[in-house]
């Protein structure tokens, strides 16, 4: 077989981030419901495409807010794995040191600026890091995902006010999964088209298939090589589903599993996967590879995550406020 | 020695702003009309003019995310004085400010720190009624994550500023709305102060009136008042709402004997239960007499002046408290 050209090793990178992401996640409900990780715990799989298909279109010195479903985010910034797991578990080694769990993933190194889990709660940072940049000179890109249930937020329509009026470098990414927790979009929206509720602000908007990753990176692309050539907030509505439930508490009454399985249908890693192989760029035995690979790795993060140091309790009080004034 | 240059509080703290945007290329304003119309109080009237609209920037009528904004760029490497016309309207930014601000720090291991500086305005004596006229930071200062100060002297104005600056994590500045129009002097060369400590404004030796911001005047006048009858009240102006300063308030109650705790929030559940309690866990033994309060009476502050007025704490109601501790009235 020829080397693949950089085209297919990039959508083999794609595959290989939402097959991580979901890996992952399936990791954490089998060790959530074996009682090892606790907390609130907010699954993204049936979302994968739009972290695997935004995070690759920014730079390294980007940054990125999150919400409280960011594990799939994380992942795809590259935060690193075992620092993950370890959060899960409270461990000294998490990217947040145990202090903030599966909603709170903190990451200074890729510019991870936090799960939030005040919906709509991120959006008005993200403006004002972009601020910043402005201010600073840098040709930088805040990207801010929130989910569909934050449009309904008054945090949402003033800082995308904010944001057009100063004509910000910021990427709003809307995953809309159907439903805020168990609340069916049409059920609390007047308006449902959230694109055009955001380009009310001036801001430039579209809709875009969520559960492809080829289209959401293309769309992501485009939104920020126009922020960054000076085009101001754009808003991206990510169409996409969430496979389980909002948390591990919840027992699902809103929706039928016939729904369900009709999403399941377009499952972003089996378009990719039959893409790619339709193609004739993915042979059964690379799938199979990569998936040892991913489990291997997972494997190998939660044992070491699971046997890393807890933070002494003596420590407790640590970073409430800075250790030293500038 | 240059000459004490005439001043007032509206002054300095504008003094303070300017000093710190020409200093640090990070520092900007923002705020409602903060640039434009000068500050609803005029405090930065003339800013725009000096600095121009990216460094004094008008927002429009969104707390939270011009709260949240200025958080954000702190995040990134800026250092943002945010305005926020009453603390009445800060509660429209209460989840920036608590949720995150106060939180990010701890809820990331340590890894971003938010350093920004939010101005505002609290208290009542202005006919201003219910939505206008709180003294709610007594609240902020519940919050572990945040430094909340009360200058409440010129030289607090002028210096407190640039101090909660330095500071890598976020600091509230509280400032009466009664103070504004006070007039007097400073030394030519003032600047920073620390903000740590509480201060003593009045030494004496028979009781000790605590107190912040607004109400150090009208402590003051009950110390006076106090003087007329014999008693020697020592006046404490806490000055850093949290960090609570509290071993220069003990240090003084241990002195005399006798605390009143004045506050111009309200009783329940306020920071003048905080300092009486602070003040009965460490120094029980040391008092002569329970700790007296005087608050604000438990009613959303009306607008007839009389009302208003019988609302608040007066110089008589602490005088009077401090009598009692004295054993000299019937209160």
């Amino acid at each position: 077989m020829t080397r693949p050209s950089a085209a297919v090793r990039h959508r083999m990178d794609l595959l290989r981030t939402m097959m991580l992401i979901r890996r992952f996640e399936e990791t954490c409900a089998e060790l959530y419901s074996a009682g090892r990780i606790r907390g609130f715990l907010h699954l993204y799989v049936g979302e994968e495409a739009v972290a695997a298909g935004v995070l690759p279109t920014i730079e390294a010195e980007d940054a990125v807010v999150s919400t409280y479903r960011e594990h799939g985010h994380a992942l795809a910034r590259g935060v690193p794995l075992e620092s993950l797991f370890a959060e899960m578990f409270g461990r000294v080694t998490g990217c947040s040191r145990g202090r903030g769990g599966s909603m709170h993933l903190f990451d200074a190194g890729t510019r991870f600026m936090g799960g939030n889990a005040i919906v709509g709660g991120g959006i008005a940072l993200a403006v004002g890091l972009a601020l910043a940049d402005r201010l600073q000179g840098r040709r930088r890109v805040t990207v801010c995902f929130l989910g569909e249930g934050a449009v309904a937020e008054g945090a949402f329509h003033e800082s995308l006010n904010l944001a057009a009026l100063w004509h910000l470098p910021v990427l709003l990414c809307c995953e809309n999964n159907g439903y805020a927790m168990g609340t069916a979009l049409a059920t609390e929206h007047a308006q449902t088209d959230l694109a055009l509720r955001a380009s009310s602000y001036g801001v430039a908007a579209w809709p875009v298939d969520g559960m492809d990753v080829l289209a959401v990176e293309e769309a992501a692309h485009r939104a920020v090589e126009s922020i960054r050539g000076g085009g101001g907030p754009h808003f991206l509505e990510l169409r996409t589903y969430r496979y389980r439930a909002h948390s591990m508490y919840d027992p699902e009454r809103y929706r039928d599993k016939a729904e369900v399985a009709q999403w399941k249908e377009r499952d972003p890693i089996r378009l990719l996967t039959e893409t790619l192989q339709a193609a004739g760029q993915l042979r059964q035995e690379d799938l199979d590879a990569l998936g040892r690979e991913i489990d291997e790795a997972i494997a190998a993060a939660v044992a070491a995550a699971e046997e890393a140091p807890l933070e002494p309790v003596d420590d407790l009080t640590h970073f409430v406020v800075s250790e030293r004034r500038s | 020695m240059s000459k004490p240059i005439e001043t007032t509080y509206r002054e300095a703290l504008r003094e303070a702003l300017r000093e710190a945007l020409r200093k640090d290329e990070r520092v900007f304003l923002m705020g409602e009309d903060v640039g434009r119309y000068g500050g609803c109080f005029a405090v930065s009237l003339g800013l725009l003019e000096e600095f121009g609209p990216e460094r004094v920037r008008d927002t429009p009528l969104s707390e939270l995310a011009f709260v949240g904004a200025g958080i954000g760029a702190a995040l990134g490497g800026m250092r943002p004085v945010v305005e926020i016309m009453t603390v009445n309207f800060s509660l429209l930014a209460l989840d920036p400010i608590v949720n995150t601000a106060a939180a990010l720090l701890h809820m990331s291991g340590g890894q971003f720190a938010v350093p920004i500086v939010i101005r505002m305005t609290t208290g009542a004596g202005r006919q201003l009624a219910a939505q206008h006229s709180h003294s709610l930071e007594g609240w902020y200062a519940h919050i572990p994550g945040l430094r909340v100060l009360a200058p409440a002297t010129l030289e607090d104005a002028r210096g407190m500023l640039w101090s909660a600056l330095e500071d890598p994590d976020p600091v509230l500045l509280f400032e009466h709305s009664s103070l504004y129009g006070t007039s007097g002097t400073l030394p030519a060369g003032a600047g920073a102060v620390d903000i740590d400590h509480a201060a003593v404004r009045r030494p004496g030796t028979d009781v000790t009136l605590v107190t912040y911001g607004g109400t150090l005047s009208t402590t003051l006048a009950a110390a006076d008042r106090l003087a007329e009858d014999g008693v020697d009240a020592e006046v404490v102006d806490l000055r850093t709402l949290r960090p609570l300063d509290q071993d220069t308030v003990l240090d003084s109650v241990r002195r005399t004997h006798r605390a009143v705790v004045i506050d111009e929030g309200w009783r329940s559940g306020s920071l003048s239960a905080e300092v009486s309690a602070r003040i009965t866990e460490n120094a029980f033994f040391d008092l002569d007499a329970p700790v007296e309060r005087v608050c604000t009476t438990e009613t959303p502050i009306p607008y007839a002046r009389h009302l208003e007025l019988a609302a608040l704490p007066s110089p008589e109601a602490v005088a009077n408290a401090a009598l009692r501790t004295m054993g000299k009235t019937d209160g």
